[in-house]
């Protein structure tokens, strides 16, 4: 029983420090890869230098940076609104069991692989775009390859997060919260809005910041459907490229100093992901347990 | 001596279980009326029937007529927040909202359409003052709720629910987890109210009963056994099963 155990906390022990290490490695590798191309052009250059040209060797990504958070933000944008209202209705509105049915579907989303979404996206999101940015613009002869195609993919992509988190945090509000709110007189509104969602807000959040990585570090999907033109987007109906599919459409041409600018990409993104990630764990943590 | 309600051949049913039976019984206005019976016999869910806070459980049915001031709240075109309004509650254990002091109170004014600042710090005086609770929080409002004890917190919510100016308090044993300190508290403002509003309250406490209500009313497994002026009760109860009760032989 002793050895067992032991053994057991032995083999749990290897599995943390492969992950730990694996994490290492990979942080260890692109900065390695990438740092060059970074001290070569200078960082204020890279960051914010508005060409994105490296077959004739300008390497701002300012573009990029532009693409991802365009695309990011109107995910967020559409996505926000659209989960939280369905994690409200899924908690607040229907019975329990109706509720299982219809977040199983939206957890069955998270599992769709995402070169799929850039098909459907392709399919059936494109041409709609198409459509509507040729009623607002007639002349403008745009593609529906764009920044809104790309978010709304996005978002419902990053639905299921923070669909099931958002619902986990508001079934643990308390129920004492929701019948004193009604036996003063609320409508459920009223208590959704000022009760339920304050006492949930940290849960909340960091769906949305759970959802925000993945929108800013999902590739293909995108990649599909925002027409890949490195310029920073002046419209939502204006192709974009982002900094993934910069990173995996070019990776296969590059030539070497190209090579360590698409890892230099990778670090910047790396580390935004970090800054999120530790923003999510400031606001946990400040905001105490989902419902106190 | 007025009626505030009048409950005629009430069933609740949860699914197939019946767990109230053919109440009849009448509520009148500015006395206190207690709940007694042991647990389980249906005191907080016929409680919750006289503000249709049953409405919210899932696979909860109702039978009959309970009358407010003479109107029918089961029925359908009856306006529920006008009558939550009116008929406040106060739950079993403290449950403040987690906000400040302050907000615990006007939640129920806003609701209601009180936006004024004026008006709605008034309320909190008055309130906090009602319940004396004022000299021990006016100079930390924007304190949250959370950070006060259990008889402070339920005081606080007995302000809360008359911020909205209720007619009725209903009382789910609200002393039930507070310490014999914070109980005598809660009791001595009973007394109080009870000269302005109509109180019903369940306890579990027989002497509390006994210190507390006008009127006492016994459940059994559903049923209400006896209606009777709390003295009598006390005394001479109609019902062997009452009287045996009271004498702890079971329960
Ligand atoms: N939501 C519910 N669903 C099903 N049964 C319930 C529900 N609430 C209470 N009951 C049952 O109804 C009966 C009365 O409960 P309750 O009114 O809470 O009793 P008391 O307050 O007198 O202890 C009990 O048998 C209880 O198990
Ligand atoms: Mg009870």
């Amino acid at each position: 029983m002793n050895t067992r155990e032991k053994a057991i906390e032995k083999l749990i022990f290897i599995c943390a420090a492969v992950s730990v290490a694996a994490v290492a490695l990979i942080t260890i590798f692109i900065f390695a890869q990438g740092m060059p191309a970074i001290q070569r052009v200078g960082l204020f250059r890279f960051v914010f230098g508005t060409t994105w040209s490296p077959t004739n060797g300008s390497y701002g990504i300012l573009p990029l940076i532009a693409g991802s958070m365009a695309v990011t933000l109107g995910a967020l944008v559409i996505g926000i609104p659209t989960g939280l209202g369905c994690a409200v209705f899924l908690s607040e509105v229907v019975t329990k069991r109706q509720a299982g049915f219809f977040r199983s579907a939206i957890e069955l989303l998270a599992g769709i692989p995402s070169v799929v979404y850039g098909f459907f996206g392709l399919a059936i999101i494109v041409p709609l775009v198409r459509g509507l940015a040729g009623a607002v613009a007639p002349d403008a002869g745009a593609t529906g390859l764009s920044v809104l195609s790309g978010a709304i993919i996005l978002a419902i992509m990053i639905l299921p997060t923070i669909v099931s988190i958002s619902v986990n945090s508001i079934e643990s509000v308390p129920n004492a919260y929701r019948e004193a709110s009604y036996a003063l007189g609320a409508d459920r509104r009223e208590t959704v809005t000022k009760v339920i969602l304050p006492a949930a807000r940290s849960g909340i959040f960091s769906s949305i910041i759970l959802g925000m990585g993945r929108a800013i570090g999902e590739t293909m999907a995108v990649l599909l459907i925002t027409g890949n033109v490195a310029v920073v987007p002046h419209s939502i109906f204006a192709p974009t490229a982002t900094m993934t599919g910069t990173i995996a459409m070019e990776m296969s041409y590059a030539a070497p100093d190209h090579q360590q600018a698409l890892f230099a990409i990778g670090i910047v993104l790396f580390v935004i992901i970090v800054i999120l990630n530790g923003f999510a764990q400031v606001v946990m943590r400040r905001f105490g347990g989902a419902a106190a | 001596m007025e009626n505030k309600f009048t409950v005629r051949g009430l069933n609740l049913y949860y699914g197939d279980f019946q767990a109230l039976k053919n109440i009849n019984i009448d509520i009148p206005e500015h006395k206190v009326t207690a709940l007694i019976g042991p647990s389980g016999c249906g005191k907080s869910t016929f409680l919750r029937t006289l503000d249709r806070m049953q409405d919210t459980v899932e696979g909860a049915r109702v039978e009959g007529q309970i009358l407010f001031d003479g109107e029918d709240i089961y029925r359908r075109d009856c306006d529920v927040i006008k009558l939550r309004k009116k008929v406040g509650m106060v739950f079993q254990s403290p449950n403040p909202f987690p906000k400040s002091i302050y907000e615990n109170i006007v939640y129920g004014p806003r609701v209601h359409g009180i936006t004024e600042k004026k008006k709605l710090d008034e309320i909190v005086e008055r309130t906090l003052k009602e319940v004396a609770l004022w000299d021990e929080t006016k100079d930390r409002l924007n304190d949250s709720a959370l950070g006060m004890s259990g008889g402070q917190q339920q005081r606080l919510c007995i302000a809360r629910c008359l911020a909205v100016e209720p007619e009725v308090i209903l009382m789910d044993e609200p002393t039930s987890a507070l310490d014999p300190v914070a109980t005598a508290k809660i009791e001595g403002l009973m007394h109080e109210l009870s000269k302005k509003y109509t109180i019903v309250i369940v306890t579990h406490n027989m002497q509390q009963a006994g210190r507390i209500s006008d009127q006492t009313a016994f459940f059994l497994l559903g049923e209400l056994l006896e209606v009777n002026p709390t003295d009598k009760i006390f005394s001479d109860p109609d019902n062997i099963k009452t009287e045996e009760y009271i004498s702890g032989r079971f329960g």
